[in-house]
């Protein structure tokens, strides 16, 4: 369960600081499938980022299942990333130099587990993804949709307490987008818990619950 | 898969940039290498010709004696107590720390003599222990090995008109001129050489010894110390190293290696250099590459170690191709810059190590700061889209 409480958000500017979020308070159970919408600027990638434990807020509190993640040292956060949650990027953002096993294969790297074990677990995400007997390819060998299923793959193959999601669609064509939600709603019905960045509300349909963003406050 | 395997990965995908960087930095240390390898080859061939070349120090009483001179003309000195050594010198410099460093002590009398109305000096040597002190001599004839063998110089039997197996008459004794000595250009030309006994007695120095020249096995021995050691054990006598000859020549090649160690500095500055702009040039490359690890959960330690790796691994592949391109470039040179035909080379680890090793090190130092900064990227803005 996540628990946000007074989460707020200032980049510093030349004329001061910039406020990206004021105050927000949000929960999300565990299991759920939540969508956040917003216009740009609204905040709504900045609040993704803080709950996803890459950037420290100003002020307020994140709590992931009662670990209050800004107490923890940067290797503390680093392994909280590692072993609870699973990311999704926008531009997939997948290493050109890896194959598709390999790219699933990195956020268990740093972790204690033998290589049959991590190559049996990435080969098991990639199927989960309908990408079985295309582990040896690169990226530039597959299209959007192959790419962004590998994306996917990476971010569940450490079975994450939660998954992240930036704009998962941004970049896909409308056919290959639904296949892609079509496989964020199965994950959540196996349980996964989905926090969801998008502007696209044809996304939003699949997600249990959507809170909308504007000038750095929750609006519904 | 383990971190490490992508650092592997990553220095695959650009293998020219790997390459030329390796390269630069091997042929920096190559030029290193064959400079330090044929400094010390050269000081090892110097050494060991100084072996080859008889006498490095020489042993003679102690005399008193003045130099005189007067308003700056010099007028020769003048010997008032002219002492001689006596046989156990031999025995007490077997004695010293050094010892096993003594190739050859060879013991000599001097005297002179008027042979067929013609004044010579005359020599008496332990000819066994002279022909291993003069590896050099030529002789027309055969060794001496009796006691009324003698040997004599080529310009002396010239002046007395003695061929070998001649007979020579000196005071009552007659010795057979066994060998006539080839001209060595030195004033060995001019002595006739005999049984140190048969000298004793024709000079009328029995038991007594004018001066020992002695051949020290110099590579790696101490000639000053050794000298030092003679000295402690022969009190009487004035022990001097002859070593003007090779010190110039190594006084020269020690300017070399001080020239390499300089040119070793400017060369890690410069190696240091070009690794911290490629792997700084690195890292700002894969910004979004290092912000996507960092965001699935790898340590600042994790991400360093990739980009250390990658450092680590050019500079040991550089220093392993560097010593070998060094060593390859000694052997090329080396027979031009020697002093004898067949020099050695001398490969040791003890540079073979520290090179190949010092480039590893400077790699690693010169990526520290941009593995920080790799390590230390905060995620969300190395991810800016997210």
């Amino acid at each position: 369960m996540i628990t946000v409480t007074n989460l707020t958000k200032n980049y510093p500017s030349g004329e001061g600081a910039v406020p990206a979020l004021r105050g927000i308070d949000l929960t999300v159970a565990t299991g759920e499938f939540i969508c956040i919408m917003g216009q740009s600027g609204s905040g709504k990638s900045t609040l993704l980022t803080i709950l996803g434990g890459m950037c420290h807020p100003s002020d307020g509190s994140v709590t992931i299942d009662g670990t209050p993640l800004y107490e923890l040292n940067d290797d503390g956060l680093a392994d909280f990333r590692a072993r609870h949650f699973g990311f999704v990027f926008q531009s997939f953002h997948l290493v050109p130099y890896l194959t598709a096993l390999e790219n699933v294969m990195l956020p268990l790297a740093p972790l204690t587990m033998t290589a049959t074990e991590k190559r049996s677990m990435a080969a098991e995400a990639l199927a989960r993804v309908g990408l079985a007997g295309k582990e040896g390819r690169l990226p530039s060998k597959l299209s959007g949709g192959e790419q962004e299923r590998v994306a996917i793959a990476r971010a569940v193959v450490n079975r994450p307490t939660l998954l992240f999601a930036d704009e998962p669609t941004g970049n896909l064509d409308s056919a290959t987008s639904d296949q892609v939600m079509a496989l964020f709603s199965e994950l959540h019905r196996a349980g996964q818990t989905i926090v969801m960045v998008t502007h696209n509300p044809d996304n939003g349909r699949y997600a249990q619950r959507t809170i909308r963003l504007k000038d750095g406050l929750v609006v519904s | 898969m383990k971190p490490y395997h992508i650092a592997l990965k990553n220095l695959l995908r650009r293998p020219a940039r790997m390459f030329f960087l390796t390269v630069a930095l091997a042929v920096g240390l190559a030029a290193v290498v064959a400079l330090v390898t044929l400094a010390n080859s050269m000081t090892a061939d110097i050494e060991h010709t100084m072996d080859q070349f008889g006498a490095n120090i020489l042993i003679t009483p102690k005399s008193n004696d003045l130099a005189l001179s007067y308003g700056g003309i010099s007028l020769g000195r003048v010997a008032f107590d002219q002492r001689e050594l006596d046989p156990s010198v031999l025995e007490r410099i077997r004695t010293i720390k050094n010892r096993q460093n003594i190739a050859v002590a060879a013991p000599k009398v001097l005297g002179t003599v008027t042979i067929k109305g013609r004044e010579l000096l005359l020599v008496g040597v332990d000819f066994a222990a002279e022909l291993r002190l003069k590896p050099w001599w030529r002789l027309n004839g055969t060794e001496p090995s009796a006691e009324q063998d003698a040997l004599l110089g080529n310009a002396a039997a010239q002046a007395l008109g003695v061929k070998p197996g001649e007979q020579l008459q000196v005071g009552n004794r007659s010795f057979t001129i066994t060998a006539i000595l080839q001209d060595t250009g030195s004033q060995d030309d001019g002595l006739l050489f005999v049984p140190l006994a048969a000298a004793q007695a024709i000079t009328g120095k029995q038991g007594q010894i004018t001066l020992i020249e002695v051949a020290a096995l110099c590579t790696g021995c101490p000639i000053d110390e050794m000298v030092e050691q003679i000295s402690g054990v022969l009190p009487d006598a004035k022990v001097s190293a002859i070593k003007q000859v090779v010190e110039g020549r190594l006084q020269t090649i020690g300017q070399l290696k001080r020239f390499s160690l300089g040119m070793g500095g400017v060369i890690a500055l410069i190696s240091l250099a070009l690794v911290f702009v490629t792997m700084m040039g690195s890292v700002t490359e894969r910004k979004v590459e290092i912000g996507i690890f960092r965001a699935i959960g790898y340590r600042t330690g994790h991400v360093m170690g990739i980009i250390l790796l990658e450092a680590g691994l050019v500079g040991l592949a550089a220093g392993l191709i560097g010593y070998g391109l060094g060593i390859a470039a000694a052997v090329v040179t080396l027979p031009f810059m020697a002093s004898s035909d067949h020099p050695h080379l001398l490969v040791q680890w003890q540079v073979a190590l520290p090179a190949v090793l010092s480039v590893a090190l400077v790699s690693l130092l010169a990526a520290w700061y941009p593995a920080r900064k790799a390590g230390k990227m905060d995620p969300a803005d190395a991810l800016r889209s997210l």
